[in-house]
């Protein structure tokens, strides 16, 4: 049977969790595309030229996204795991999750 | 299945990596702006010794991280357990290591 | 009670130990004031003798009558049927993440076997013969103790806890809230064998602060901060801090 989850500290979890995967997913085809600068540099720039079409702004901006919300809600569960103040953790949860917003617009502004 | 090493080698790899990530997404908002092509980040990165180290750090640390957090949610939802779960894990991380310092080299060289 | 002549339908796990689980439903009459342990016990006494479930002091004290109702760890007989009722349904079964003894009655054992093995227990310090030490009843440590001792161990923390249901080893919120008190407290006298016993395969490491445990629990427990207080404790004891 499964338990009813949708509570926030739950959803903090998942996120971390699937935005960790994404992004363990997403590094072998980044680390791929850039060692293409060794020995096929025409082939890094025309993977590059994709970066002009909006799916893969949306992409970026996605991935930006994922990786800014891993990074923050890991330093909220440091915070609580490692400082001795005891933090309101659904207001760190929601901040954590705005941060990332607000750094992946940043970086979709300046892409589009 | 996450003994207090793996957990300490997760919180610090983490540790280490959040003034890299930032860094990264900081120099990526910049490279983008204006469109992106191969001789530009070589550019900025060819020969660089900081970008070598940077970068270098980055892989190591990301490789032990990614390794172990793939770890715990192979064994919790994949089930995989004993020398088949450590064998793969340990796998992961040495493939992200290869090609994360493959990268490096081929951007920094 | 009143009746109000209406009926709900009640799905009801079944099945024991060595059959696999199947699903029954029964109509039971919707009373004004009913909680799901009225529920089942109804459905018992009227409608099948052979249903198996718990309970004791049916006042919320005790814990026995923990079970599953649409997929959450409750006490039964402190969840009325209007905050749960899906329509005119309501699904029950045994406590998740437990061995199934027979239809809602949950096998607790390995439950108590990880409260041991979480050495959540006194190591004392003084003899019987010498004066008993005073504990501060102010002190931080001794707050930090008093906030998790009302667990009267009814597994609902356990059963909500997805990182329990991914890991077998792992001890469990109740068990490790268990050893914080213990850790936090002035007279014990072996804190090292604590934070070796919570260190393990199973132990507080594994814990992915989702806080189902800190939401779920019907004494308003906060285990998810034990947790975060252990992991505290061994990561300061890494670094060559105070126990």
């Amino acid at each position: 049977m499964k338990v009813d989850r949708a509570h926030p500290l739950w959803l903090a979890y998942i996120l971390h969790r699937v935005s960790g995967i994404a992004l363990a997913l997403f590094l072998p085809l980044h680390f791929w595309v850039l060692s293409l600068a060794l020995n096929n540099a025409a082939q890094l720039d025309s993977f590059l030229t994709l970066t002009e079409l909006p799916m893969v702004k949306v992409a970026e901006f996605g991935l930006v996204f994922l990786l800014a919300v891993h990074m923050f809600g890991g330093l909220r569960l440091l915070a609580m795991e490692w400082l001795p103040w005891s933090a309101p953790q659904k207001t760190w949860a929601a901040a954590a999750v705005a941060g990332s917003l607000f750094i992946s617009g940043t970086f979709f502004l300046q892409a589009i | 299945m996450l003994d207090f090493r793996l957990y300490m080698a997760q919180r610090l790899s983490a540790l280490i990596m959040a003034p890299f990530v930032i860094v990264h997404i900081g120099v990526m908002i910049y490279a983008i702006q204006g469109g992106l092509t191969a001789a530009e980040i070589l550019g900025r990165t060819q020969g660089s010794i900081f970008w070598f180290l940077f970068y270098g750090m980055f892989v190591v640390a990301v490789s032990i991280h990614a390794a172990i957090g793939l770890r715990t949610i192979l064994f919790e939802w994949g089930g995989l357990k004993g020398t088949a779960l450590n064998v793969t894990a340990w796998g992961i991380g040495a493939i992200l290591f290869a090609m994360g310092a493959n990268a490096v080299w081929a951007v920094t060289a | 009670m009143a009746e109000h002549g209406s009926v709900m339908n009640v799905t009801v796990q079944r099945g024991t130990a060595e059959t696999p689980a199947r699903s029954e439903t029964f109509e039971v009459p919707a009373y004004d004031n009913q909680t799901v342990l009225d529920v089942v016990s109804w459905i018992q006494q009227n409608a099948d003798p052979t249903l198996t479930y718990r309970f004791a002091c049916r006042v919320g004290m005790c814990g026995s009558c923990a079970m599953m109702v649409n997929g959450v760890p409750r006490w039964t007989c402190r969840t009325h049927v209007s905050k749960v009722l899906d329509g005119d349904r309501i699904s029950i079964a045994p406590l998740r993440n437990l061995p199934v003894i027979k239809d809602l009655a949950a096998d607790m054992d390995p439950f108590f076997d990880k409260w041991v093995a979480a050495e959540g227990r006194h190591h004392p310090t003084r003899t019987r013969e010498e004066e008993i030490a005073p504990v501060n009843p102010q002190a931080e440590e001794r707050q930090e103790a008093s906030a998790g001792i009302e667990c009267i161990n009814c597994s609902i923390c356990y059963s909500a806890c997805d990182t329990v249901a991914g890991n077998p080893d792992y001890l469990g919120p109740a068990a490790l809230q268990r050893a914080w008190t213990l850790y936090n407290d002035a007279k014990d006298a072996n804190k090292d064998a604590i934070l070796d016993a919570v260190s393990g395969k199973g132990g507080c490491h594994n814990c992915h602060s989702m806080g189902s445990c800190t939401t779920y629990c019907p004494n308003d427990l906060d285990p998810m901060s034990a947790i975060a207080g252990l992991k505290r404790a061994t990561t300061r004891r890494f670094f060559g801090g105070r126990r």
